[in-house]
């Protein structure tokens, strides 16, 4: 494994010194996240090779595993020890690798009770832009030596630095998961997530698509039940159709948000042609897919130039009336909105409105060209971005232009 | 009185200029320019270091502030963000060219949401004040430093705070959702938002324990946590410091995640106790306070769990707090350890490094080792679930060469804990207090991207600075006297970047094929 590293740093020196960039990626599986990767993007440069979880120790809660390493792997070797990554990354794709993850920053419908990947990031190894190998924060959970570089690292795409190692806090596994489904419209829906959220409630996620609500409770045995009890009480009362999904359909359920391979993420597109389904590609159609980050209490967004809404997205009693269809699929208790409709522009100006901020997440190359996959940045934060990037990066050989144009 | 000195970078400035053009942007009293008002700015909670600045300021709001900035930005003048001086590693010590921006005064709560679980504050609100008035919503502010009755939310941020909750609840940093505020060049700059997942770079966890030195913070959206029902703690005695150790371990390993894990050893309870009666077993040599939260079945379910495994780890004795009265008198003692300890001893350092938790035996018997080479005594603190260890080493200023002898004994504390795995300071910031440590956990590239990364924010270097980061020539200094007196305990700062002794990864047996069986290489639960 060293052999691999040395060779990497004297990789990233040439490339810097001949000023030729280079294409960070694990296995691809997030290639379609970001700015579009344009011809001229930069060699691949392929981590696969680096793998091997390095340290794993579950009364430590820290696993330490190399960038290339399956995350796959990683979540088994976790479950082995009754241990997760509680912020549930995707993977999309069965190939993901640990840095891709880290990279791209990404976490999974747990997030708005577990928290971030980033709030699970405890250190980094890396190589940067002139080819040194770093190493910042460690294997401990409390570390305010030096600047919080690894939490930086997380979601920066790869713009930054080539991650060769991450420390990661892990948590125990619930002993106790419950999923309730409730049949209600998208206002009614959102008014309720927020009225719970300022409970003290064990809800893992939620999520509410096409009229229904469905919501995991994980924790203890005993919390696990009297909150469903409770919350199957509450609906019943309001005269809402309440039930709950048995265990096997359950993970599958959220496992299907957690991958977007959720009818709603792929009914339009042919089934298992990922190339198609990245670009959001129907027969020749673009049909690109938003994500609204937002303050969780926000209404149901109707940006302006969007004309109608469909039915099912309207707050209609039951909440049915569009069937088990719609073009908008709710997560993270209401601050994560899932769009395949809508004007790019009347989206971000309506997530703005709204406290947050709209990412192309999948999209045409143009589109993304275009107006940019990620909200733009007022300029003063944008000049910090490009002085960051040179502090990492002064020779600009890691995946220029896949987080932002400019750098 | 004995002290030590700061030898920051130095700025030429010409007060009488600076005086005339804050004077013109900000009311009579908000600038203090005479020395007897001067006195009351010139340390934090680590009092052996004090330095006179050259002014203090103290805006009543944003613009204000921003003002300030643009002054002192235009001029080349060094600014010290000062919150309420309880920090402990000398982050707001004046520096003796610059202006000290006080945000005592930026001290209201500007909107408590229940349905966001969210409260936007000014920077100078007291961390107690936060959860005080999100209370009748049920609702409180997680991150719980023992200082929170004094400290501020801007000061918090700035040392990514921890207290002793942090294990269920997290740091500072994972409860900060927000942050508002000014660039040197005094621009208006927001950190996060109110929603998730800020686009670009996560410079919000970078503002997190940034000390200062990268941006002046003027408002923050802080996450709150539902109360929950019920919390009971229970207190366990251990005739040995190390089954204690272990015996944190094993509740993590049993999958238990308490509310609070804390651990005392003996000097530390015979310092508290005649102090606030908290009803300790004195006799113990270690005593253990692990809380468990949430609803009264959860409770319950999990107080029976810590129990077993506090049992079978060699527990003497296991006591659970009753009621909420009793709960509070055994957390009123940890709470009150530092200023118990400060009225057994004339003065006290406050260590601050993180290690490993299974290696808390191995740390508390190099202590006691220590204890006796530099001839003083220490009272160990720690919050055990976080591996966090607060050894308090007790002096006299008064006594020539005791500060120096505790400031050895404090330094060889946080190099064993860089040897360890673990980190020269968990939640009390670097300051001026660690800068020299700095050298023994980061390598010099390390170290030089940590100021590219602060010019990437303050490109001129006025914010905090001298704090922190040490310069290069620092380093040389202390690598050579470290070669001279070290002898054989090699420093990791001495070694090539990718040898570095302290992160022995190379050449695993189990490279590329890690079975997850042999993968446990650091042994904590044996
Ligand atoms: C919906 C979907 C379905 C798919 N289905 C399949 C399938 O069935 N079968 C199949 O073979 N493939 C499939 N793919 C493609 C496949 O996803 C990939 O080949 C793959 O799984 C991996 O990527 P990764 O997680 O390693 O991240 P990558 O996409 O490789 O990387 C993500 C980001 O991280 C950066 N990065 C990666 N490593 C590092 C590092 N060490 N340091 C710094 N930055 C780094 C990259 O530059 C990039 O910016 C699918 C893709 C999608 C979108
Ligand atoms: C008895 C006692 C117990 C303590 N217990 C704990 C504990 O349990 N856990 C813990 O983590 N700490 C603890 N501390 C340390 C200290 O209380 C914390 O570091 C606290 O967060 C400092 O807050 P402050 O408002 O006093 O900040 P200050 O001491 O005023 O400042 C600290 C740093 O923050 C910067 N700063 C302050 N305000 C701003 C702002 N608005 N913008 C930018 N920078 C700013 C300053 O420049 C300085 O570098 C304790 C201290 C004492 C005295």
């Amino acid at each position: 494994m060293k052999a691999i590293h040395d060779r990497w740093c004297e990789r990233v020196r040439a490339a810097a010194a001949d000023g030729r960039p280079l294409r960070l990626r694990g296995s691809g599986s997030k290639d379609f996240y970001g700015q579009p990767l344009l011809p001229g993007s930069g060699e691949v440069f392929d981590t696969r090779e680096y793998r091997g979880i390095v340290a794993y120790s579950p009364s430590e809660l820290v696993v330490t595993a190399r960038c290339g390493t399956p995350l796959a792997e990683l979540e088994a070797a976790l479950a082995a020890q009754g241990q997760m990554l509680a912020f549930e990354p995707p993977h999309f794709g069965p190939q993901a690798t640990v840095g891709g993850m880290l990279a791209a920053g990404l976490s999974g419908p747990r997030r708005s009770q577990a928290g971030a990947l980033r709030d699970y990031v405890l250190g980094v190894r890396l190589i940067d832009g002139e080819g040194r190998a770093l190493s910042f924060g460690g294997q401990v959970m409390k570390n305010v030596a030096g600047y919080d570089v690894p939490r930086l690292l997380a979601g920066s795409l790869g713009t930054l630095a080539l991650v060769t190692e991450v420390s990661l806090k892990t948590l125990p596994r619930p002993v106790a998961e419950r999923t309730l489904v409730a049949d209600l419209g998208e206002g009614e829906a959102l008014r309720r997530l927020a009225a719970w959220n300022a409970l003290p409630l064990p809800l893992s996620a939620s999520a509410w698509f096409g009229g229904r609500l469905s919501l995991r409770l994980s924790g203890a045995a005993a919390a696990v039940a009297s909150s469903a009890a409770a919350l199957q009480r509450e609906l019943r009362a309001a005269g809402v159709a309440v039930g709950h999904l048995p265990e096997d359909e359950a993970a599958v359920f959220w496992r299907s948000l957690r991958e977007q391979t959720h009818p709603f993420f792929s009914a339009t597109a042919p089934a298992g042609d990922a190339r198609q389904f990245a670009a959001g590609v129907v027969g020749a159609e673009p049909l690109p897919l938003w994500r609204l980050a937002l303050r969780a209490t926000t209404p149901p967004v109707r940006p302006a130039a969007d004309g109608a809404e469909p039915a099912s997205t309207t707050d209609a009693p039951g909440g049915i009336a569009g069937g088990a269809t719609g073009t908008t699929l709710i997560e993270w208790g209401g601050a994560l909105r899932w769009r395949r409709d809508g004007d790019p522009l009347a989206l971000r100006a309506a997530a703005a409105a709204a406290g947050g901020h709209a990412t192309l997440f999948r999209g045409d190359a143009p589109l993304k060209s275009a107006i940019g996959a990620f909200a733009p940045l007022p300029p003063p934060l944008a000049a910090i971005h490009r002085r960051l990037k040179n502090a990492f990066d002064a020779p600009g050989v890691f995946n220029p232009g896949r987080l932002f144009r400019e750098f | 009185m004995s002290g030590l000195a700061f030898a920051p970078p130095r700025f030429a400035v010409d007060r009488a200029a600076l005086v005339a053009r804050l004077r013109a942007v900000l009311p009579e009293d908000a600038l203090r320019v005479d020395e007897e008002a001067l006195r009351p700015y010139e340390c934090d909670g680590l009092t052996a270091y004090r330095q006179l600045p050259l002014l203090v300021t103290l805006p009543e709001n944003e613009a204000q502030a921003r003002a300030i900035l643009r002054v002192c930005h235009e001029l080349g003048v060094p600014v010290v963000p000062r919150g309420a001086a309880t920090g402990l590693s000398g982050g707001v010590l004046p520096h003796p060219d610059g202006v000290v921006v006080s945000l005592a005064r930026l001290k209201n709560i500007l909107a408590i949401d229940p349905a966001t679980r969210t409260a936007v504050v000014q920077p100078g609100v007291r961390n107690l004040a936060v959860s005080q008035a999100a209370a009748p919503y049920g609702l409180y502010y997680a991150p719980d430093p023992s200082s929170q009755i004094a400290c501020t939310i801007g000061g918090n941020i700035a040392e990514n705070s921890g207290g002793v909750h942090c294990l269920k609840y997290g740091l500072t940093v994972h409860n900060v959702l927000r942050v508002r505020g000014l660039t040197i060049a005094g621009e208006i700059v927001e950190f996060g938002c109110a929603a998730p997942d800020a686009p670009g770079y996560d410079l919000l966890a970078v503002a997190n324990g940034s000390e200062g030195l990268l941006v002046l913070i003027t408002e923050a959206t802080v996450r709150l946590t539902p109360k929950p029902e019920l919390a009971q703690v229970a207190l366990a005695s251990f005739d040995d410091v190390t089954r204690a150790g272990e015996a944190v371990a094993a509740i993590i390993a049993a999958g238990i995640l308490p509310a609070g894990l804390e651990m005392m050893d003996k000097k530390a309870t015979h310092a508290v106790e005649p102090f606030v009666n908290a009803g300790y077993d004195m006799d113990a040599e270690a005593l253990l306070l692990c809380e468990s939260d949430g609803t009264p079945e959860e409770v319950a379910e999990e107080m029976a769990r810590m129990q077993a495994v506090l049992a079978a780890s060699g527990a003497t004795a296991i006591r659970v707090s009753q009621n909420e009265a009793e709960r509070l008198k055994f957390w009123a003692g940890r709470k009150a350890a530092f200023p118990a300890v400060g009225r057994i001893t004339p003065d006290y350092l406050c260590m601050d490094g993180t290690i490993p938790r299974h290696s808390v035996g191995r740390m508390l018997q190099a202590i006691a080792d220590m204890e006796r080479r530099y001839g003083l005594r220490c009272a160990n603190v720690f919050h055990a679930g976080d591996g966090n260890l607060h050894p308090l080493i007790m002096y006299d200023a008064n006594q020539p060469g005791e500060l120096e002898r505790a400031q050895a004994f404090g330094a060889e504390i946080l190099e064993l804990s860089v040897e360890f795995g673990g980190t020269i300071t968990g939640e009390h910031g670097v300051g001026v207090e660690k800068v020299t440590q700095m050298c023994a956990q980061f390598t010099p590239d390390e170290l030089a991207l940590f100021e590219r990364l602060k010019r990437a924010f303050d490109p001129a270097g006025l914010l905090n600075p001298g704090k922190a980061i040490p310069t290069p020539a620092r380093c040389r200094e202390y690598r050579l006297a470290r070669l001279a007196t070290a002898g054989e305990r090699g420093t990791p700062c001495c070694a090539p970047a990718a040898d570095d002794a302290t992160h022995d990864v190379w050449g695993d047996p189990a490279d590329g094929a890690s079975a997850p069986g042999d993968a446990t290489k650091t042994e904590g639960s044996r």
